[in-house]
């Protein structure tokens, strides 16, 4: 049971961190200009395939560096020459672009990389268990992964708390006005943010490209979660994107390791037939019902504290 | 006043796209004699599990030149078209009406059972509103048995086992496996992971009473991309060995994770050798430990069926993962050539209760009462290949044995089809 518990937990955080690399961009662009960016995890999605193609020619530290940067950059320019554009005709209108964005990344990345998963591996100078738990390898990988996505979240609170630019940042997020008054370039400021929440999920595709699966329908799977993180952690929190991320990778992953149902509980109680509406309700697993738990927790939040557990206004 | 013009205009563009579309989709008209027999394949060309459907389609391609050089069907060559059901019940619908709208008669899907029953519905309905102009559906790999039960129908055959077939095979070979004490059934949730999951309880109730079933576990269908955790719950449970129906990315994708986690117990699979299973398989260091049931595989010392791989992995670097494609499509050829026609209907009498030697040898036969094949079943597990073995997986060097048969005869389960053959 310990080594569950003690798994489960690595796996949760693990998936929570990644979750946060994402979020956190999402967050800091929904909660500065309003728009809820729909081609966000489109731009995990690309760093992925970035990050595989530049591994297969350079390595996977290039990767790692070059495929953020580039994505980053694209993210700059979509900001700069489409959202801005754009901008003047509404936060409909911006949502509506976003939307067709994702598509078109999606469909410019099966052109290129096809429709099948591309073969994206785990470099092998990090391919072996770095530590066994009980009798449970984990993959150095994974202990990597981890790591940065650490090293990762302190930089970005660093240079949101302690630099100049993350000072200008946060001003820009309440009082945009002011900081142009001050003689600050607000839609500046806008591009850069916009290139570094896509150059962060980016850097989440390279790292959980070569974990996982790089496929072109890799965003639409983890697209939705994202915003379940925003909303619960409370918009423009990073804090609150923190939490939510470790809070949903860890009922995601513990929720996979319960086999408790209804029956469990129930069961010496009412004890419905075979076959009935009842059975199969009493007989679902927490494992089972897990992938929808974080909906359920959105549908929560939205309802008892619509601010999110962290944010100061309302979703 | 300024808008009446576009309107117009936009009306007569309506018009004219309405009328083109219908045009389009009308039937193009029966093809004549010598023409090529086109053959639909309808299975997921995009998507978590377009791998497979992929080198399903590969696998098919090389089939039909094979049989086009000892020359085709009745004279007439054959020819596969793909089309991409995108894994969706309603996609797959409207692709098997566009094929049939494109003057498509036969019809070939494997992946999902869900979607095979929707389009065995389909067919049996078109053809009782369209006589004359039947249309015939080969499945090849969608193994639910209520396809040959209560919802069989006359224009479906299934070429491969059944469930329950394989299930019969997998526990008569763990009858002997007396080191399997802890089993742990993991599948997908829909339909066919149900069927697994239950014939599994049933079956080991039968043959192995004292084997404990320590988790059964459903995860959603193609659409875990870490499956760690359901490895640390496989490892706490204490089970010795694992039955699962995973096919696609859901069986590659668990068994990889078991490696990462050094997780070492018996896989008893239906489909481990899907694209990226062997690579998992070797990584996690499992040597004869994965076992997966199938009517054939490539080591089988069995002379024309290894020429035959020789010659697909020469060609398109992939092994063949359907032999049983290869009993269709001939069979479909030999049926078309015994009908002298490519009329469904005409074929379809034939193939109804006919008798065929086998890709891997052996005699099959396309059983009358529900359309069911019966074929000699084989258990073959994974390990490094040993010298009278040619063919190795994935370049990993190793490769499948064969670890048991079950002859064609014993593995006839009953059926309660009744079947409305048509007059």
């Amino acid at each position: 049971m310990a080594e569950l518990i003690i798994i489960s937990t690595l796996n949760g955080v693990l998936y929570g961190m990644l979750l946060f690399l994402m979020a956190s961009g999402l967050t800091l662009i929904f909660s500065m200009m309003g728009v809820l960016n729909f081609a966000h995890a489109s731009f995990y999605m690309l760093g992925a395939f970035l990050g595989y193609q530049i591994s297969q020619w350079a390595g996977f530290v290039p990767a790692l560096i070059l495929a953020p940067m580039i994505a980053g950059g694209i993210g700059a320019l979509v900001e700069r020459y489409g959202l801005r554009t754009v901008h003047k005709n509404g936060h409909v209108a911006e949502l509506l672009f976003t939307f067709g964005l994702a598509f078109i990344i999606e469909e410019v990345i099966q052109m290129i990389w096809g429709k099948l998963s591309v073969d994206y591996r785990v470099p092998s100078w990090l391919d072996f268990s770095a530590f066994t738990i009980y009798a449970t390898n984990y993959p150095a990988y994974k202990t990597f992964m981890l790591l940065f996505s650490i090293v990762i979240f302190i930089g970005l609170i660093f240079l949101l708390t302690r630099t100049r630019a993350g000072l200008i940042i946060q001003a820009s997020l309440s009082h945009p006005n002011m900081v142009g008054m001050l003689g600050h370039n607000v839609p500046r400021v806008f591009m850069l943010v916009f290139g570094l929440g896509t150059a962060l999920a980016a850097i989440a595709g390279v790292i959980a490209g070569a974990a996982y699966v790089t496929q072109s329908n890799m965003a639409a799977l983890l697209g939705p979660i994202l915003f379940v993180v925003v909303v619960v952690g409370g918009l423009g929190s990073l804090w609150g994107a923190f939490v939510a991320s470790l809070l949903i990778g860890l009922l995601q992953t513990f929720a996979i390791a319960s086999d408790w149902s209804l029956n469990k509980f129930f069961g010496d109680f009412i004890t419905p037939t075979r076959g009935t509406l009842l059975f199969d309700v009493w007989n679902v697993t927490i494992a089972q019902v897990g992938p929808i738990l974080p909906y359920l927790l959105l549908v929560l939040v939205l309802i008892f504290r619509p601010t999110g557990l962290f944010g100061t206004r309302e979703t | 006043m300024k808008w009446q013009m576009p309107k117009k205009l936009l009306g007569l563009a309506a018009v004219g796209l309405v009328a083109g579309a219908g045009y389009l989709a009308l039937p193009q008209k029966t093809e004549a004699q010598g023409a090529t027999i086109k053959i639909a394949y309808v299975d997921p060309l995009s998507g978590p599990m377009a791998g497979i459907g992929d080198t399903g389609l590969k696998n098919f391609q090389f089939i039909l030149e094979e049989i086009n050089a000892k020359g085709g069907a009745n004279g007439q060559k054959l020819e596969v078209v793909p089309f991409d059901n995108k894994l969706n019940a309603q996609e797959t619908i409207v692709q098997v009406q566009k094929a049939i709208d494109s003057g498509i008669r036969i019809i070939t899907q494997g992946n999902g059972t869900a979607f095979a029953i929707a389009i065995s519905e389909f067919v049996t309905k078109y053809n009782e509103r369209n006589p004359g102009k039947e249309v015939i559906y080969l499945n090849y790999a969608a193994v639910d048995p209520i396809l040959t039960n209560a919802k069989c129908s006359y224009w479906h055959f299934r070429w491969d086992a059944n469930t329950e077939q394989k299930m019969a095979a997998i526990t008569a070979f763990l009858k002997d496996k007396k080191d399997v004490k802890k089993m742990y059934l993991i599948n997908q949730d829909y339909a066919f992971g149900h069927g697994v999951r239950d014939l599994a309880v049933k079956f080991l109730k039968e043959k192995r009473p004292d084997i404990e079933v320590v988790g059964n576990e459903l995860h959603p269908l193609a659409k875990i991309t870490d499956f760690a955790p359901y490895i640390a719950k496989i490892k706490a449970s204490g089970a010795d060995s694992i039955i699962t129906g995973n096919w696609g990315n859901d069986i590659s994708l668990l068994i990889k994770a078991a490696a990462d986690a050094g997780l070492q117990v018996n896989f008893f699979t239906f489909y481990a050798g899907g694209t990226g299973g062997p690579t998992a398989i070797k990584q996690a260091n499992l040597s004869n430990r994965v076992f997966a049931v199938g009517e054939g595989f490539a080591n089988i010392p069995h002379k024309a069926s290894q020429d035959f791989e020789k010659g697909l992995r020469d060609k398109y670097k992939v092994g063949l993962f359907y032999p049983r494609g290869v009993n269709q499509l001939r069979m479909l050829a030999a049926a078309i050539t015994q009908a002298k026609s490519d009329d469904p209907k005409k074929f379809a009498a034939v193939l109804h209760g006919m008798k065929f030697e086998v890709f891997n040898g052996g005699e099959g036969i396309m059983r009358a009462d529900d359309h069911q094949f019966m074929q000699p079943m084989y258990m073959a597990s994974f390990g490094p290949i040993k010298a009278d073995q040619p063919f190795d997986e994935e370049n990993t060097g190793w490769g499948w044995s064969i670890a048991g048969k079950v002859d064609s005869k014993d593995t006839a389960v009953p059926t309660t089809c009744k079947m409305n053959k048509p007059s």
